[in-house]
């Protein structure tokens, strides 16, 4: 789970990292009375959407004045910025976050990771701070420090002067430096997050150390001990097919095809996507109903996948394990009924009962394609849209 | 010939009496598999259809003599239920449970370090030796005794791979499901090195899905040490950068982690790689054709 800049600048400031002092402002007038208060002759104004390259896409601006202040969060807010995370549509610009510009004299890139080969958290820093770290270790590798952090020990004092130095600070920016990572770890760990990403952190002209930008994410199976943090969800951030298949336990990611695809299991679902490709047309979502579905929750699956209208045809691929092949049947059954589908509902159906499931699709009176295989599916599904593949 | 179980291992499941428990203990049960305990702290005593229930690992592997323990306990418990099985000196722990926090996994993985006790999971459906002995939730019946090991990610696509060998008349010596998180008790190469040294295993089929790089690792393994013919599968290669696609180890990150990336290291290996999810089956008697030719 993702959350804003301002909400993370706001959780790393309860632990004792060091943050620009700001206000987030929903309105130009806010934004006005932000820069007021925080009684500072320059101040930059961020737009705050989940997504980075802000400042490229024109997103952030310094400003010093209130009026110039409300003047672009006027502009920015209630449109869409677009950046290269957003996509071409973009995202709505809901609030801004008005923050006392700092004097940068160097920045750098500091975050924390799950690191998966170490089997710990690791701290990642670059005297590259500004540009995207997936970028820099992809050309300059040499320039990517990382430190893995033993669990028991926890953050060692000697790795954060370590990594001071090897980043060239001096004097003060040493002990601060070392400070701020504590704190870093300390928010990692009693917030389960999943990736803290300060880039930059800049050294002040007067020599401070300021986490300038930042970025949290939680991982998502902690959240139950965390109803803080799941409070700072922001639905807006999110397709609301995706919010509603939460809401259900569903997983489902948004794609941009067209074949509306519902499978159990992870990996299943993501062959299914790829199986569709295969056979010359795109998947229209991720969905995985899991292992224990009942048919509401099938039912529900089947509805939020209808409920993208690019859909042309539908591809249910199950293979019962713990679900059984009947109770699957039920639910698309109950569900088609209700949302009357037209559009064309391939199935192919394995494993428990999958005698009974096949019965009952047949007895429905649904217009069903079933298919025999994967690769049947995928044919007769992308063959119902009209798309033909070579060979 | 198998790896990790047989039919001579004595399994407790943990968390017997929850739904999920009940369901598959009493499945693995009817495959053969012996079930010989359950652990509910406070329902020591008592039984679950004939099988005794244990206040505490360490009493059940005293009492029955477990050597493996399957654990089906919600995921806010699931790291302690490792940590207790590791510490009664269980030699196999499989963990089925869904949805463990990653920070829980980093501190059971240094706890378990230098112990002689092996985890498979979590998030995993389990592993099992086909007309052997069954611990997990995989549908005993798709399955068929011979000498092809899986191992996978995955869940149901382990499923579909297990049903295509048998649809073609090839049994499996055992499948082992590692778990779809980003930190798991047992990677590819360590099951591979099983399958290796297994002398009732010809040949081995490797489910891979996106996210991280322990294919990429994997194929080096295999290129430098493995004696016996791989085909594997990536899942994930119509996912988008950055989103989670259903298992939390299952995320592009930052251009790393690509289907595209897995496959070129698995190929460059040697390894035969099936580009539709379709096509396992027929990959490994292709596979198995040639190297008997």
């Amino acid at each position: 789970m993702n959350i804003h800049e301002f909400q993370a600048k706001q959780i790393l400031s309860r632990f004792g990292a060091p943050v620009p002092k700001g206000q987030p402002a929903s309105t130009a007038a806010e934004a006005a009375q932000a820069f007021a208060s925080l009684g500072a002759p320059k101040a930059v104004v961020k737009a705050q959407i989940h997504a980075g390259g802000r400042g490229k896409a024109g997103g952030v601006k310094l400003v010093s004045s209130a009026a110039e202040a409300s003047e672009f969060a006027g502009r920015l807010l209630g449109k869409p910025l677009v950046t290269h995370q957003t996509g071409p549509q973009g995202r709505i610009v809901r609030r801004v976050y008005v923050e006392q510009a700092s004097d940068v004299a160097r920045e750098l890139y500091l975050g924390l990771v799950v690191d998966r080969k170490a089997e710990c958290a690791a701290v990642i820093a670059s005297t590259e701070g500004g540009m995207e770290i997936e970028e820099v270790a992809a050309k300059t590798p040499d320039k990517i420090l990382t430190e893995p952090i033993d669990p028991v020990i926890g953050l060692a004092g000697f790795q954060g002067r370590k990594l001071a130095f090897a980043l060239g600070l001096r004097d003060k920016q040493v002990g601060q430096f070392a400070a701020l990572l504590a704190s870093l770890y300390r928010c990692f760990i009693e917030t389960d997050a999943s990736l803290i990403e300060i880039n930059p952190l800049v050294l002040t002209k007067d020599g401070n150390v300021i986490c300038l930008d930042a970025k949290l994410s939680f991982d998502d199976n902690a959240l139950f001990r965390h109803p803080d943090i799941r409070e700072l969800r922001d639905p807006n951030e999110e397709d609301p097919a995706e919010t509603e298949a939460a809401k259900f336990d569903l997983s489902y990611v948004h794609l941009d095809g067209n074949i509306g695809c519902m499978v159990n299991g992870a990996g299943l679902a993501m062959a299914t996507m790829d199986i569709v490709k295969y056979y010359g047309a795109e998947p229209a979502n991720f969905l995985d109903v899991g292992g224990g579905a009942n048919s509401q929750k099938v039912a529900a699956a089947f509805r939020i996948l209808l409920s993208d209208e690019r859909v042309r045809a539908v591809l249910i691929n199950i293979f019962g394990g713990i679900m059984l092949c009947d109770v699957l049947a039920q639910g698309v059954v109950d569900a088609a009924r209700e949302v009357k589908l037209e559009v064309p509902l391939v199935v192919r159906m394995e494993g428990t009962n999958v005698d009974k499931g096949k019965q009952i699709l047949k007895d429905s009176g649904i217009k069903v394609i079933a298919a025999s295989d994967m690769a049947d599916a995928a044919r007769r599904v992308v063959e119902a849209i009209g798309v033909s593949r070579p060979g | 010939m198998s790896i990790l179980v047989n039919k001579d291992t004595r399994v407790l499941t943990q968390g017997i009496t929850g739904a999920t428990g009940q369901i598959h203990t009493r499945a693995c049960k009817q495959y053969g598999t012996q079930m010989v305990g359950g652990v509910v702290p406070g329902k020591g005593g008592t039984d679950f259809e004939g099988i005794p229930i244990f206040d505490t690992v360490e009493q059940a592997r005293q009492a029955t003599g477990a050597n493996a323990t399957v654990i089906y306990v919600p995921p806010p418990f699931a790291a302690d239920a490792i940590l207790e099985a590791v510490a009664a000196g269980i030699e196999l722990v499989i963990c089925i449970t869904e949805g463990v926090p990653v920070l829980d996994m980093v501190k059971v993985k240094r706890y378990m370090r230098g112990t002689p006790c092996r985890l498979i999971g979590p998030n995993c459906p389990g592993v099992i030796t086909p007309g052997e002995c069954k611990i997990g939730i995989m549908p005993g019946y798709i399955h068929k005794p011979g000498d092809i090991g899986v191992v996978s990610r995955s869940g149901t696509l382990t499923y579909e791979a297990v049903y295509q060998l048998t649809q073609l008349g090839i049994g499996q010596s055992s499948c082992v499901g590692i778990g779809g998180d980003p930190i798991i008790g047992t990677g590819f190469i360590e099951v591979l090195k099983l399958f290796n040294q297994d002398a009732g295993t010809r040949a081995v089929i490797m489910i891979g899905e996106i996210g991280g790089t322990a294919e990429e690792e994997t194929a080096q393994f295999v290129k430098h040490s493995m004696a016996k013919p791989v085909v594997a599968f990536i899942a994930g290669q119509t996912a988008p950068k950055g989103r989670r696609m259903g298992h939390a180890g299952a995320i592009i990150s930052g251009g790393r982690g690509t289907a595209a990336d897995k496959i070129e290291a698995l190929r460059a290996a040697g390894i035969a790689v099936a580009m539709s999810p379709a096509e396992l089956g027929v990959t490994m008697k292709r596979t198995l054709d040639g190297a008997a030719a």
